[in-house]
């Protein structure tokens, strides 16, 4: 397209450039002008990521062409009127509005617009005007709240004192960059002349191939470099996060096992590659038969995926204790049920983006992750690279939940930096990123559970088949960690529970916040429903009876410690007794609408399972005074940046604004192991917990004094003071290590698990977490639709680090279970983005009153258990059971579409 | 190489015509269909982008009724002062998408499009829309309910283009609504949607115009139901759902089944007539 002349105003100045008139302005924007907070997360005004002002309005820039802006006055977050600008980024931060930081920009674009005619909205007037920017990650509560403070200014946050960082609601360390648009995520950084790579993918779900002449196509087309095959691999062409399992090819060599899986690479000129059509790349395909779901392909006949896994069968697990199936029969009251459930998306705001390079032999790779190390020993294995020529600097992830914790771009962006020599860079497409990550596994569940004639859980067998989708990812884990947890954390004496994972030609199965645990818990929690109305008793109070407590054993024989779930359900009890009335009052009037309340709990062990996952911190002091905290955790939104600092500096005893964050960066970070599990907090923590505690007593061995009441640092110096005594440090008469410090500490730990045995016996986690919610709905009983008034949400985290990010992984949990309960389905091929792909918008997220609550776990720092994934369990079933209360409906198919609850609120009448 | 793709983009409707009697081209306004259905950072051309003209922007009222230019914004609808017959369509613009949608979708490329779940379709229906087709030296005016032929089908030959959206004064009268059933708030796609426009006179329904939307290839006005409600005290049991269920040929796909389609979109008729019903009772 020939270029024409294009005049924008962006901050009050006359901008004029030369661009085709049909390019994207978005496009235009973030590579013309460099104005990077324009984010682009669909390129088809679904996420509102790119939202800028136009003339003072807010428009979708990926929509607009560049022709139609000519003349305008446009603003980004870089670009807009800073005094508003500042006032709405320190509300961001100190309301903790920003996780992840993807859709921040976007959102405080939408902000600006609306504050300028209203400065003190009302929250309708602020989901109206923030309803088009998606957001993945903080379920919107503190978003919506963070605009309603911006009027007035607030006041500058304070900086706790030395050793006191701990418990304190410090904003986000690393939160600047993400309210003022400087952060760099995996598509913002293209280093110079950076040749683009994009992938060929399969259309078919299954189906042989044989390339075409690639070579002459590359010759005729315009732009190209070269192409990648998987014959260009050097290394092995299997990866997966579980060695012994890894399967899937980087690059197919002669057969596809899921549409979107990549058969080869297209290298080239940036601008050329993207006006190609992949779809003309010369592939020869022979389609085979295929299934799609769990049920068909476990199926006999069904077609094999992997030669040396017969029936599709990846893994089998299993927990078995007692005697099941006589504790039944001789049980007062037995239910029992059926649950489905679908294919969830991560739906990340952020495609899965990222640049690499070589820096002298070492190959560098800057891109979205949740796991550096991984990504290391996966790519250097297919690339057939030694470990240390490779170093992966993870992005800023825009977004993860799971789906960033395998290995996506980075072996590709390898392959092609390998065979040109040049810097490259790869950007997925939303339809890519939803075809090639993983999804959480679809499961279909089957339990039977008893009661005595008190209510007391006699016990549970469970059954879970979970299509695993092509290639292993997480399958085993998510096989092993159902069966441990399916019984809820309730005492239930006799229990056997299995599971297993079948291989479909469906979305690769991987990790999604909870690896199963979510899905099991539906099973579990409505049955309790069921339970609780056989035994004639209130729901609450049949949990109340049931759970776990110090000292009970699990069914993997596991004697429980630190269990706050009844201190969590207790919280619920005044807010239960309150709204059962108040649902009474509002039935007792209202035909068409009714109104219900439910309850769920949850437990979740933090880290691997039953599996060896250190995490090492490495603390150290500059001579110039400087204290280095090499911090190899993903922070991905979650706040890792922030609660390691915290734990770290209340270890030493020094201020937390003493600290300077390094890493993560596999070259200069010691391995922190993944962002999963919920174990960050817990495990890493407890590494920073022992290294700020080596650290201070090394400091201490200097002064000779026994203990210190304050360090501080200074140019140059440290200061210790014990009462009136005083010491100073000169760091300049120290020596200085190797790794540059004077003073320095390196600490691991490990938690003690041990090894399941075939009735999945042990100690699989060494800490657990605890939690129970409340939702409260209305259901048109006439149209099906739910809507979620309200949800209350009392989590054990053992100590909370910090508050307001703990608050913020509760809302943002809440929103992705209220998903996962009402709207979310991905099916291959129908819904590959974000508007037939439906997550929960600014509209659909209900109040949350989280209750925080306290009981400490030996094993933790300060007593701290992780809490991610918890609190995404109980949201769902929570929903569901409230449904059913509210309407009578009895759902056993997730999403609860507004055709599903109808179909069964109609068969509840029947 | 391809040759480089035209974009042009004229001031004069006259401009617009004349290019499109060159060649076929891609007819761009708001954009928010057409670069979605792309993953290109270019729009793939050969493209007439007519947001530049100034006269097909904008609503005005004559005695003949409404004309709403082809690239009237769904911002624009929302911020007119218009007729409580066209309150309908006022709501069904605030439910398109959100703000960034509804500040760059036009009312036109909502009917060229299409979609069988297009929000401004059932209203306009009940609004009697004539849609106003221009091409070089003519201008054929056709019925909405005969422009849209089918899913992503309309009666435009590629030498024609929608200037304006007409809607005739007799059908300005009665008080319009609107209602929308979708799995979320905001930024949805329409499972079922209804619109209706009743003009109750000494509480007698003398005018009764009723739309469904998304239950079928194209939205379609319900006349047998129409019918029944004329020349009596609005009643809305008259709406059943058998007579809906006969007006509507829906599909099962992602967003429901075509049996809950058939029972919700009575539902929602019903709702629909009687808001506007309660309104004129108070």
């Amino acid at each position: 397209m020939t270029a024409q002349t294009l005049t924008l105003t962006i901050a009050g100045q006359r901008r004029v450039l030369e661009t085709a008139p049909g390019r994207r302005l978005s496009d235009v924007l973030r590579k013309e002008l460099a104005l990077k907070s324009v984010k682009i997360g669909c390129d088809a005004g679904d996420c509102g990521a790119c939202t800028v002002l136009i003339d003072g309005a807010q428009h979708c820039a990926c929509l607009i062409p560049a022709a139609q802006a000519d003349g305008c006055t446009v603003e980004t977050l870089e670009t807009t009127s800073p005094d508003l600008r500042a006032r709405l980024q320190r509300a961001f931060l100190s309301a903790g509005a920003a996780q992840c930081g993807i859709c921040t920009p976007g959102m405080m674009m939408a902000a600006m617009e609306l504050l300028r005619s209203h400065p003190r909205p009302t929250q309708p007037q602020v989901k109206d005007a923030l309803a088009g920017v998606l957001c993945r990650c903080t379920g919107y509560r503190k978003i919506i709240a963070a605009v309603m403070a911006a009027t007035p200014p607030a006041d500058a946050p304070q900086v706790p004192k030395a050793g006191s960082a701990v418990g304190a609601s410090i904003a986000r360390l690393d939160g600047q960059p993400k309210v003022d648009g400087t952060e760099v995520f995996g598509a913002d950084y293209a280093p110079q002349g950076a040749l683009l790579v994009r992938a060929v993918r399969s259309p078919y779900y299954h189906a042989d191939f044989t390339l075409g002449d690639a070579e002459l196509w590359a010759k005729t087309t315009p732009g190209v470099v070269c192409i990648i095959t998987a014959a260009d691999i050097a290394g092995i062409n299997r990866f997966g996060v579980i060695a012994p399992l890894a399967d899937q090819p980087a690059l197919a060599e002669t057969t596809v096992r899921y549409r979107g899986e990549p058969v080869a690479l297209v290298v080239g000129a940036p601008e050329a590659l993207l006006a190609l059509d992949m779809a003309d790349f010369p592939v020869r395909w022979t389609p085979l038969t295929h299934s799609l779901t769990q049920q068909d392909g476990a199926q006999p006949e069904a077609a094999q995926l992997h030669a040396d896994r017969p029936q599709n069968t990846l893994i089998r697990g299993r927990v078995a204790c007692g005697t099941p199936d006589a504790a039944l029969a001789g049980s007062a009251h037995v239910v029992s049920g059926q649950f489905e459930t679908a294919y969830v998306e991560h739906a990340y705001i952020e495609p899965e983006a990222g640049a690499a390079w070589l820096d002298g032999d070492t190959l560098v790779i800057q891109a979205c992750t949740q796991a550096p190390v991984m990504d290391l020993e996966d790519t250097a294995r297919v690339l057939g690279l030694p470990r240390s020529r490779v170093r992966i600097i993870p992005a800023a992830a825009g977004g993860g939940f799971g789906a960033k914790l395998d290995v996506t771009l980075q072996p590709l962006l390898g392959l092609a930096v390998l065979k040109t020599g040049q810097p490259c860079r790869m950007v997925f497409s939303r339809a890519e990123s939803m075809q090639a990550s993983t999804k959480r596994h679809p499961g279909s569940m089957q339990a039977t559970i008893g009661a005595d004639a008190r209510g007391r859980i006699t016990g549970m067998i469970f059954h879970g088949n979970f299509n695993t989708g092509a290639y292993a990812s997480w399958g085993p884990t998510v096989a092993s960690r159902v069966p441990v947890h399916a019984s809820g954390p309730y005492l239930t004496p006799h229990y056997r529970a299995t599971s297993r994972a079948v291989h479909t030609n469906g979305p690769i199965s991987g990790a999604f916040r909870g690896f199963g645990v979510p899905q099991a818990a539906i099973t579990q929690e409505v049955l309790y429903d069921d339970l609780a109305a056989a035994c004639g008793m209130d729901r609450l109070a049949f949990r109340r009876l049931n759970a776990l407590r110090d000292g009970d054993t699990s069914p993997c024989g596991q004697v429980m410690q630190a269990v706050g779930l009844d201190e969590c359900l207790d919280a619920l009890q005044g807010h239960w007794d309150a709204a059962q009335q108040a649902a009474a009052t509002f039935n007792a009037t209202s035909q068409g609408v009714k109104r219900g309340i439910g309850v769920a709990s949850c437990w979740y062990g933090c880290g691997n399972t039953a599996l060896p996952n250190p995490s090492t911190i490495r603390i150290g002091i500059t001579p110039d005074g400087q204290v280095m905290l090499h911090q190899g955790a993903t922070d991905i939104g979650q706040g890792s940046n922030t609660v390691i600092p915290q734990i770290a500096a209340d270890a030493i005893g020094i201020s937390i604004d003493a600290i300077t964050l390094i890493g993560p960066d596999t070259a200069l970070t010691p391995d922190c192991g993944k962002t999963s599990a919920s174990r960050q907090t817990f495990i890493t923590g407890r590494a920073a917990l022992a290294a700020g505690q080596a650290l201070r007593a090394a400091v201490l061995r200097l002064t000779n004094l026994a203990d210190a009441d304050r360090i501080a640092c200074g140019p140059g110096r440290l200061t210790v003071t014990k009462g009136d005594q005083r010491r100073q440090i000169a760091l300049a008469d120290l020596p200085v290590n190797a790794q540059g410090y004077v003073i320095s500490a390196e600490e691991t730990y490990d938690p003690p698990t041990t090894q399941l045995d075939a009735d999945g016996q042990g100690t699989p986690y060494a800490v657990y977490g605890f939690g129970a919610q409340m939702a409260e709905v209305e259901v048109d009983m006439a149209l099906g639709t739910v809507k979620v008034r309200h949800i209350v949400a009392a989590h054990d985290v053992g100590r909370a680090i910090n508050p307001i990010l703990a608050e913020g992984q509760i809302e943002g949990g809440i929103a992705q279970g209220l998903g996962l309960a009402l709207m979310e389905e991905y099916l291959p091929g129908q819904t590959e983005n974000l508007h037939n792909y439906l997550i929960p918008t600014i509209g659909d997220m209900p109040p949350v009153t989280s209750i925080l609550i306290e009981k400490p776990d030996p094993e933790g720092p300060m007593g701290a258990k992780g809490l991610g994934e918890h609190v995404l369990i109980p949201t769902a079933p929570a929903i569901l059971n409230a449904i059913r209360d509210a309407s009578g409906a009895r759902i056993n198919r997730v999403p609860a579409l507004p055709h599903r609850v109808l179909a069964a609120i109609q068969a509840a009448k029947r | 190489m391809t040759a480089p793709a035209a974009y042009f983009r004229p001031d004069t409707p006259e401009a617009a015509l004349a290019h499109l009697a060159q060649g076929a081209c891609r007819i761009a306004a708001g954009c928010t269909d057409l670069f979605a259905a792309t993953e290109r950072k270019v729009l793939p051309g050969p493209v007439l982008d007519i947001t530049g003209i100034a006269a097909l922007r904008g609503i005005t009222r004559t005695v003949a009724g409404l004309r709403i230019g082809a690239t009237t914004t769904w911002t624009d609808l929302i911020r007119a002062d218009l007729p409580a017959a066209c309150t309908g369509l006022q709501q069904a613009a605030r439910e398109v998408g959100a703000k960034q949608i509804q500040n760059r979708g036009t009312i036109a490329g909502n009917l060229c499009n299409a979609s069988p779940a297009a929000d401004g379709v059932p209203p306009l229906l009940t609004l009697d829309a004539q849609i106003e087709i221009a091409s070089v030296g003519t201008t054929r005016v056709v019925p909405l309910s005969e422009f849209l032929t089918g899913p992503r089908q309309t009666v435009l030959t590629p030498r024609e283009m929608v200037t304006a959206v007409l809607i005739p004064a007799a059908a300005l009268a009665g008080r319009g609504q609107f209602l929308k059933l979708g799995a979320r708030q905001y930024l949805v796609i329409s499972i079922a949607m209804s619109a209706a426009r009743i003009v109750i006179q000494d509480g007698i329904v003398t005018q009764a115009a009723l739309a469904i939307g998304a239950c079928g290839p194209v939205a379609t006005r319900l006349p047998k139901v129409e019918r029944t409600l004329l020349g009596r005290p609005l009643d809305l049991s008259l709406i059943t759902d058998a007579d809906v269920a006969a007006a509507l040929r829906p599909m099962d796909d992602m967003r429901a089944s075509a049996a809950f389609r058939m029972i919700s979109a009575a539902e929602l008729l019903r709702r629909t007539v009687a808001a506007p019903a309660q309104e004129a009772l108070t």
